[in-house]
């Protein structure tokens, strides 16, 4: 009846895991509780779960990213002291099967449910607005999207509770991750998290391309798309070219596991390293997933409080492009020592060591952006200077990595470790914070505290260096990765080092947090009546903090790259229309909450084997969205005299701030 | 730029006019979807790609089972490719009839598609079980799990796009041949065009290479 699933499944004797449960519970029951105690289920439901506004999707990504963050922080403190402990002839306090599922469950939710709802959150907050778009192509698409990459995050946060998480390091390695060595339910969960929220990624990228071939306001050609809906097309395009390759991966390994077959089994003809490849053919284009739109991020941010233009503009979209084609050609680098020979390890060095020349382009073009402006050193900025600084030692040592010779011996070390932490919190994470930072007003009316932010920034600036900075002296004295424990002296000190790092960096998150809650606390003070607290120069600027749910009362006409500069000066910009025109919009639904909602119930069921319970909730799914086609009441029109009156409003608080 | 500006000053009517059309998902929402759903078949490629890499991979890899030569019968997967490339062409007479406004006679070709579709898959489905009452199961070898698959594949597409066609045809006796409907019957007809060319893929690579 229950498949596999039985009381024993619940870690009732592991105290760790049990607190972290019992947190996961308190805070669940308070998030439902505050809901209850404010009545506020009927809004949560119709204006957010419910919403079809790329606004509040944008928002919901960016609130489970960060809630996700919290998550995985706390397993890389838990690493750390681990490490720290075990160094000196201690046992520490995980044992060992604990701390295998401890950095795997790190990985996996930093890269799949930290970093890319954080960036795909991102892009539809800002993507629409900056072409001048009502919304993105396929709103309720958008909203599912959502929904399945959340039905995946609750998947790995179950597996806390219900049974275990995979112990195999984030990319699930056969054999080690076969039924033979891995019988219980920790890589099934793997598995199916990974496969229903890598669903919802590939559609919310099919729509995002749509969107920006086809929504751009009149006028806006190709080469004045602002780089952040740029750097966002590029990256949609990898998501639509690798993420299949993940999706066909996971599912030879769970026909491995399910059904017995022999893809990557070491027995009857299996070939365990073309999983290595086939993973790596998505996992390395992934990288570039997520550090593309940061770039952009880090363009606009730049230019901006630089109050110049972006130096480069061309070059910056040709290096964007360069990148996303070499993204494909370079995935052998991460395991030169399968074989292969020294030809084809030659040429994935080259190709590694050319993929840094349209990233060094874009860093000078950042640069000389910067030259002769009047840089304001707000919060964004100084993640953007923090992240120019970190993510070019992490290059150098990635081109380190990328010759063969030095890769045999550094392979699977900390210096690893240390290069491709340095790459993505100095490239990602800091890009998303700057993101953060810098369109907080736009999606909420009011700023951030500055204070806050740049306690945030340091605190994150410094705990990177101490944390990982020793980890690159381990790796070269031979200290590899996922060690539980180390009979050591030596390397002691480096550890308790790297643990007090990423106590500073929980100091920065803290600052965070709090940065979030004095905002909220102090929103009347912090107010953006303009619309345009930066001094902004793209189209997302042009319209009131928060945007009306129409965005732009009407389409604004492009005549140059930063657009809404171009509107300022010709003093263009917030002028009230004779006329305001009805308005087209997408009615909310809740279609694609339910089918996240079967996605996830299908997922769990999976995973321990309840079959009549997997083949409901596919059924459910499926004929939600059968029936959801069948529904005709999908959109309607704002009347004009609505939009005459959000607009006067917007306008009228314009001039009282001026 | 001030060239550019009193060009863009001069063209603004006709942009205002065309930005409508595509703000107001009159015009050209349809081309939108179907942009939409070009992009998603292109990612469905991928998924191929990656299958049929996995297959060329294993092709040889029979760890002692049967091979390729032994389980294919080249005449029995000719009538089922021409099960399947005869029901591309009566999709494509359904188009025609869309386009010419004849519902019933649309409606007639798509039922003819969904027969054929039927056929290709019962089969696919006979081969495959008595391939596993002889033993060859995908279980059995590297071979066999590669080709189970990718076979597979392919056939859950077809059987989706057989309960999409059941739908299409329910929305049509409901409305007719609304705009909606004809966006939706063009999306399918695409992915029933590009499941024909994938199968051309394997009955090559898989077939005929196989016993070649």
């Amino acid at each position: 009846m229950l498949g596999r699933l039985t009381l024993d499944a619940i870690p009732y004797d592991n105290p760790i895991v049990m607190g972290a449960v019992l947190f996961m519970v308190v805070c669940a029951l308070a998030v439902v509780g505050g809901i209850s105690h404010f009545r506020l289920w009927r809004p949560l439901w119709s204006e957010w779960l419910t919403s079809v506004d790329h606004k509040n999707i944008g928002i919901m990504y960016i609130v489970l990213a960060i809630v996700m963050l919290v998550r995985g922080f706390s397993d890389a403190i838990m690493m750390r002291a681990q490490q720290a402990l075990a160094s000196d002839g201690g046992a520490g306090y995980l044992p060992p099967q604990h701390f295998d599922q401890v950095f795997t469950a790190h990985g996996v939710i930093m890269i799949f449910f930290m970093a890319m709802p954080f960036v795909i959150g991102l892009m539809n907050l800002v993507v629409p607005l900056q072409i001048g778009a009502r919304d993105v192509a396929f709103p309720y698409l958008n909203s599912m999207s959502l929904w399945l990459t959340t039905a995946g995050a609750v998947l790995v946060n179950l597996s806390l509770a219900v049974g275990n998480f995979a112990r195999t390091g984030w990319l699930a390695y056969p054999p080690l991750s076969e039924l033979h060595f891995s019988p219980d339910v920790g890589v099934d969960y793997y598995i199916w998290s990974l496969q229903i929220s890598g669903v919802g990624t590939l559609l919310a990228a099919v729509n995002m391309i749509t969107t920006i071939l086809r929504l751009r306001a009149p006028g806006m050609t190709m080469m004045r798309v602002p780089i952040f809906t740029w750097t966002s097309l590029c990256s949609s395009m990898l998501i639509v070219a690798a993420f299949p390759i993940l999706t066909a991966t996971l599912a030879m390994l769970s026909l491995d596991r399910y059904l017995g077959m022999h893809f990557f089994t070491n027995a009857a003809g299996g070939n365990p390293m073309m999983y290595v490849n086939l993973i790596w053919a998505w996992g390395h284009p992934e990288v570039y997933i997520l550090i593309l739109p940061c770039f952009g991020i880090y363009s606009e941010v730049i230019a901006t409080f630089s109050g110049k233009p972006l130096f480069g503009y061309t070059s910056m979209v040709y290096a964007s492009v360069c990148i996303t084609v070499l993204s494909f050609i370079v995935w052998l680098h991460h395991f030169f020592t399968m074989g292969s020979g020294a030809d084809v390890n030659a040429f994935f060095g080259i190709t590694t060591m050319i993929i840094a020349v349209p990233t060094g382009v874009k860093i000078f073009n950042w640069l000389f952006t910067m030259y002769r402006g009047r840089v304001r050193f707000t919060t964004p900025v100084l993640w953007t200077i923090g992240f120019m600084v970190t993510f070019t030692i992490g290059g150098m040592t990635g081109v380190l990595l990328a010759v063969p010779p030095a890769d045999f011996v550094l392979h699977n070390s900390l210096f690893l470790v240390a290069h491709f932490h340095n790459a993505i919190i100095g490239g990602v994470v800091f890009g998303c914070m700057a993101g953060f930072n810098y369109w907080f007003p736009k999606a909420t009316g009011f700023r951030l505290d500055e204070r806050l932010g740049k306690i945030s920034f340091w605190c994150w600036l410094v705990g990177f260096y101490l944390a990982f900075m020793p980890l690159y002296l381990l790796g070269l004295m031979g200290m590899t990765r996922r060690l539980d424990r180390v009979d050591n002296p030596v390397w002691h000190i480096y550890l308790v080092v790297a643990m007090v790092g990423a106590g500073i960096i929980f100091c920065g998150i803290l600052a965070q947090l709090a940065q979030i809650f004095v905002s909220v606390r102090d929103r009347v003070a912090l107010k953006d009546a303009t619309g345009d607290p930066w001094n902004g120069r793209t189209l997302e600027w042009a319209v009131a903090s928060p945007p009306p749910f129409y965005n732009f009362a009407e389409t604004p006409v492009v005549r140059a790259r930063d657009a809404f500069w171009q509107m300022k000066r010709l003093g263009i910009a917030h002028r009230e229309l004779p006329a305001y025109h009805q308005i087209h919009m997408p009615r909310n639904t809740g279609a694609g909450f339910i089918v996240g909602g079967f996605a996830a119930v299908l997922g769990f069921a999976l995973v321990w084997h309840i079959w009549w319970l997997a083949i409901g909730a596919f059924a459910g799914a499926i004929v939600t969205a059968i029936a959801h086609s069948f529904n005709e009441n999908r959109d309607y029109h704002v009347p004009s005299e609505l939009v005459a009156l959000t607009e006067a409003r917007y306008l009228q608080k314009r001039l009282q701030e001026a | 730029m001030s060239a550019d500006i009193r060009l863009a000053g001069a063209a603004e009517a006709a942009l205002l006019a065309e930005a409508e059309d595509a703000y107001e998902g009159v015009h050209d929402a349809a081309g939108t979807v179907t942009l939409g759903f070009w992009i998603y078949l292109m990612s469905d490629c991928v998924l191929f790609a990656a299958l049929f890499a996995s297959f060329a991979v294993l092709r040889d890899q029979s760890a002692g089972g049967p091979d390729a030569r032994e389980i294919f019968r080249l005449p029995y997967v000719l009538v089922e490719t021409a099960c399947l490339l005869v029901s591309s062409f009566t999709y494509g007479m359904a188009m025609i009839a869309m386009d010419r406004n004849r519902g019933r006679e649309m409606l007639g070709w798509i039922g003819l598609t969904l027969l054929l579709g039927a056929g290709f898959l019962s089969m696919e489905v006979h081969e495959f079980a008595s391939l596993i009452r002889e033993g060859a199961g995908p279980d059995r070898s590297g071979f066999l799990t590669a080709f189970f698959t990718l076979v597979g594949t392919h056939g859950l597409h077809v059987l989706s796009g057989m309960v999409w066609m059941a739908v299409l045809i329910a929305h049509v006796l409901r409305r007719g041949l609304t705009e909606a409907n004809r966006t939706r019957l063009s999306c399918l007809s695409l992915f029933w065009h590009f499941l024909d060319i994938v199968w051309i893929g394997v009955f090559t690579v898989v077939y005929l290479i196989g016993v070649a």
